[in-house]
């Protein structure tokens, strides 16, 4: 790291001199904005070889029969492309990177509340991605299972399971500890005169998020050692023919699972509600609806996993209750939209890149949404369970929502951690190609799915051959606007113009410290004395 | 509105236009409304911002509407889905035998077959019955499918009400080739469907009887 100093009256983060020095600098940093940039920088690496195997799949998905790679690779490749991009991308995330770095400057702090367990929770990411590399390459060759592990498949086939298992069960850990330490450091280290009604949305977005953490990854942890075990001793709780439920799998893996999608769209919807107001310069419309709809949605979050199982042959009485409970959750997340759309009312607004990446989340998003109705309702899931509709809907959800905001937040962060800023007119270029692209990939897979093209296919029809050369061109274009995008912030990082303390105008408490940040953040602890976005020069500010 | 070739998938079908038509609906409201914002509201036209921290009626307003309107669509995906879960009486009864990686049939009788002929006009429970892992038996034209699970027997009813052949597609992933896992569904008058069923080759009663 050859950071000059960017200002001479302090020392940056990434300049100052530790116990450690090189690497190690980094690696046994306590300091929550290094964790959460070495976050990132795993984060991205991941996202990347997800994209990779993306790019084949759609490429081997051109034309029928085998184009590029066999049936067997093609199992191997949707499965590591899931496992690595839920397990490895989207649960980590926004938390574990942009929240380490800004959860204790916007609520005035120095650090998290455990800078220890914060590093040790790094490992333990590290640990899990290393094992579920190393699965690939030992003996038994790359799991073919899907991410989702359904029994009894699971248990029979040769497959490293087991390793990828246990590089899950080591996430899940390291998930845990981050959301132990958010929820202490949100009760006990705010600034002074910071009540819960006057955090930014982003911290309740990640409190809440870290209250899902908390509570259900330790059922994955449960299940995952009893897949485990059974593959191992063949006790006969999951394998029917020992006896054993593969069912009671399903249920299992979709209570951590589900309310899992929440841990991963929350922070997402936390970014955007600092995002709006910014670039709005007025305050969010509804506060306090869009902080309770984040409790609201990881409550009733909690009641809707089998909605994954409506076709598992579960008692007609539980699928109904399931899909009146998913109809319930759709309502908070749907309040959340119109606040956003409200906020821009009479706001003075500069659509600038962060602001364009919203834009995209909120029409991509309300498409994943939307579709998600279909998906609720009991005769239309039965239909598209299973199908490309499920793989269109979860990648405008976690794609467009997620993954979309997940770069956006590092266009609106960006001049913030590094002290630089980036082109944004090719930023713009980039977002339009990544629009395009994404639309083209995955809106043609909607209706894929209702035409009957089952998921997890390594061959198809020739009926479908039209829609799948154009899904496939649309990833082209997608992957060249990322690679674009990817290039115009590293060349930023590298010789970007210095950027200065608010680019963007706003009021969150990180505006008020320098780019890059001092080592523990505020030479002295600010004192709060209004809510989150109140821009002085707005009309009817109190 | 719809046709299909049973009374169930026009309706999963007209279920579906109304949920994709109000859909595209709110899309529209949320994303004119935003654009129209963004242009309006622009830092040009409008240099200074004013702070409105919310809404009571319209809030509640934009609570309520949705909420009755996915309340709807639970209720009528309740109905048609209760449709399909009721076995008439004089059903006929069909096991799906699935393994990795093919479907085989059985009826009543005995016969086995390696397609699913079913009578027109007549009502079916199929048995789903697997030998390994877990499949999905899925008919897209009747917009039906329903996992066969490993040491379960889960069922369907199909309920055809036009001659015709139909692909028969495995939807829950069971493995290598799990994308070939297709058969057929043929249905035929009820007078063949009777001749075909008592036709017996030997070798299957063989196989029935054993
Ligand atoms: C970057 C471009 C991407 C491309 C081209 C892509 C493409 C695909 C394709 C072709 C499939 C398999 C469809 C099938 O055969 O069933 C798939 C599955 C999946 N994708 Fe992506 N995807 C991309 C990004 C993402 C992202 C960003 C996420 C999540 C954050 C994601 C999560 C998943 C998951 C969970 C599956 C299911 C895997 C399984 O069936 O077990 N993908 N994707
Ligand atoms: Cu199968």
């Amino acid at each position: 790291m050859t950071h000059q100093a960017h200002d001479n009256s302090y020392v940056s983060y990434l300049d100052y001199k530790g116990k450690h020095s090189g690497i190690w600098a980094w690696l046994l940093s306590t300091d929550h904005k290094r964790i959460g940039l070495m976050y990132l920088t795993g984060i991205m690496l991941f996202f990347v070889a997800g994209m990779s195997l993306g790019f084949v799949m759609k490429t081997e998905m051109l034309s029928r029969g085998e184009t590029l790679v066999d049936a067997q690779t093609y199992n191997a490749l949707f499965t590591l492309h899931g496992v690595i991009m839920i397990f490895l991308v989207i649960i980590p995330g926004i938390p574990a990177a942009f929240g380490n770095f800004f959860l204790p400057i916007q609520i005035g702090a120095k650090d998290v509340s455990f800078p220890r367990l914060n590093l040790f929770s790094f490992w333990l990411y590290m640990a899990g991605g290393v094992v579920a590399l190393s699965s690939l390459f030992l003996q038994g060759g790359p799991i073919d299972t899907g991410w989702t592990f359904y029994v009894p498949y699971s248990l029979r086939t040769n497959t490293n399971v087991s390793l990828a298992l246990l590089a899950a069960f080591l996430l899940g850990f390291s998930s845990i500890l981050t959301g132990l330490n958010f929820i202490t450091t949100v009760h006990r280290l705010r600034a002074p005169g910071m009540g819960f009604f006057r955090m930014p949305l982003f911290i309740w977005a990640l409190y809440s998020t870290a209250w899902i953490q908390v509570i259900a990854t330790p059922v994955i942890g449960i299940t995952i050692v009893l897949v485990i075990v059974e593959r191992l001793f063949s006790i006969g709780i999951f394998d029917p023919a020992l006896g054993g439920d593969p069912i009671l799998f399903q249920h299992l893996f979709w209570i951590y699972s589900h309310p899992a999608v929440y841990i991963m769209i929350l922070p997402a919807m936390g970014v955007v509600s600092e995002i709006i107001p910014t670039f709005a310069k007025r305050t969010i419309f509804g506060y306090k609806a869009i902080a309770f709809s984040s409790l609201a949605i990881a409550f009733i979050g909690y009641f809707v996993w089998a909605h994954h199982m409506f076709t598992s042959g579960m008692s007609d009485l539980a699928r109904i209750i399931f899909s009146l409970f998913t109809f319930l959750v759709a309502i908070p997340s749907g309040v959340k939209v119109f606040n956003w759309v409200a906020t821009l009312y009479k706001g003075s607004i500069e659509p600038r890149v962060p602001f364009l990446f919203v834009m995209m989340f909120i029409f991509l998003f309300s498409i994943g949404g939307l579709t998600g109705l279909v998906l609720g309702n009991l005769a239309t899931n039965i239909h598209t369970h299973g199908t490309y509709f499920v793989v269109a809907h979860f990648h405008y959800v976690m794609f467009g929502g997620t993954v979309i905001i997940l770069f956006g937040a590092l266009h609106y962060w960006f001049p913030k951690m590094f002290g630089r800023m980036y082109n944004e007119k090719v930023a713009t270029v980039s977002v339009i190609l990544i629009f395009i692209g994404f639309n083209g990939l995955y809106f043609t897979m909607f209706i894929l799915g209702y035409m009957g093209m089952p998921r997890r296919y390594w061959d198809y029809l020739p009926e479908y051959q039209l829609l799948h050369t154009i899904s496939a061109i649309g990833a082209y274009i997608l992957i060249a606007g990322i690679l674009l995008m990817l290039h115009n912030l590293w060349k930023a990082l590298r010789k970007g113009p210095k950027a200065v303390q608010n680019p963007w105008g706003g009021v969150t408490l990180e505006w008020t410290v320098p780019s890059p940040p001092p080592l523990e953040n505020f030479d002295e602890i600010p004192i709060i004395t209004h809510g989150p976005y109140e821009f002085p020069e707005a009309k009817g500010v109190k | 509105m719809f046709t299909g070739p049973s009374t169930y998938a026009s309706e999963v079908d007209s279920i579906m236009l109304f949920i994709v038509a109000s859909s595209v609906a709110l899309l529209l409201i949320i994303t004119v409304v935003m654009i129209y914002f963004v242009f309006r509201y622009n830092k040009k036209r409008n240099p200074v911002a004013e702070n409105i921290e919310g809404n009571t009626p319209l809030e509640i307003l934009w609570i309520a509407i949705p909420t009755v309107l996915v309340m709807f669509m639970f209720y009528y995906g309740y109905v048609a889905f209760a449709d399909i879960r009721a076995v008439p009486a004089n059903s006929l009864k069909v096991k799906v035998l699935a393994r990795m990686w093919s479907y085989s049939y059985e009826y009543e009788n005995g016969k086995q077959s390696d397609t699913l002929f079913l009578p027109n006009g007549r009502a079916t429970k199929l048995d789903l019955i697997s030998a390994d892992v877990n499949h999905g038996f899925f008919v897209p034209a009747f917009r039906i499918k329903e996992d066969v699970i490993a040491g379960k027997i889960n069922y369907l009813v199909l309920n055809p009400k036009e001659l015709g052949s139909f692909d028969i597609a495995c939807s829950e992933y069971c493995g290598l080739n799990h994308s070939l896992m297709y058969s057929k569904l043929v249905v035929i008058p009820d007078a063949d469907f009777k001749k075909w069923l008592s036709d017996m080759p030997k070798d299957t009663i063989k196989i029935a009887g054993k």
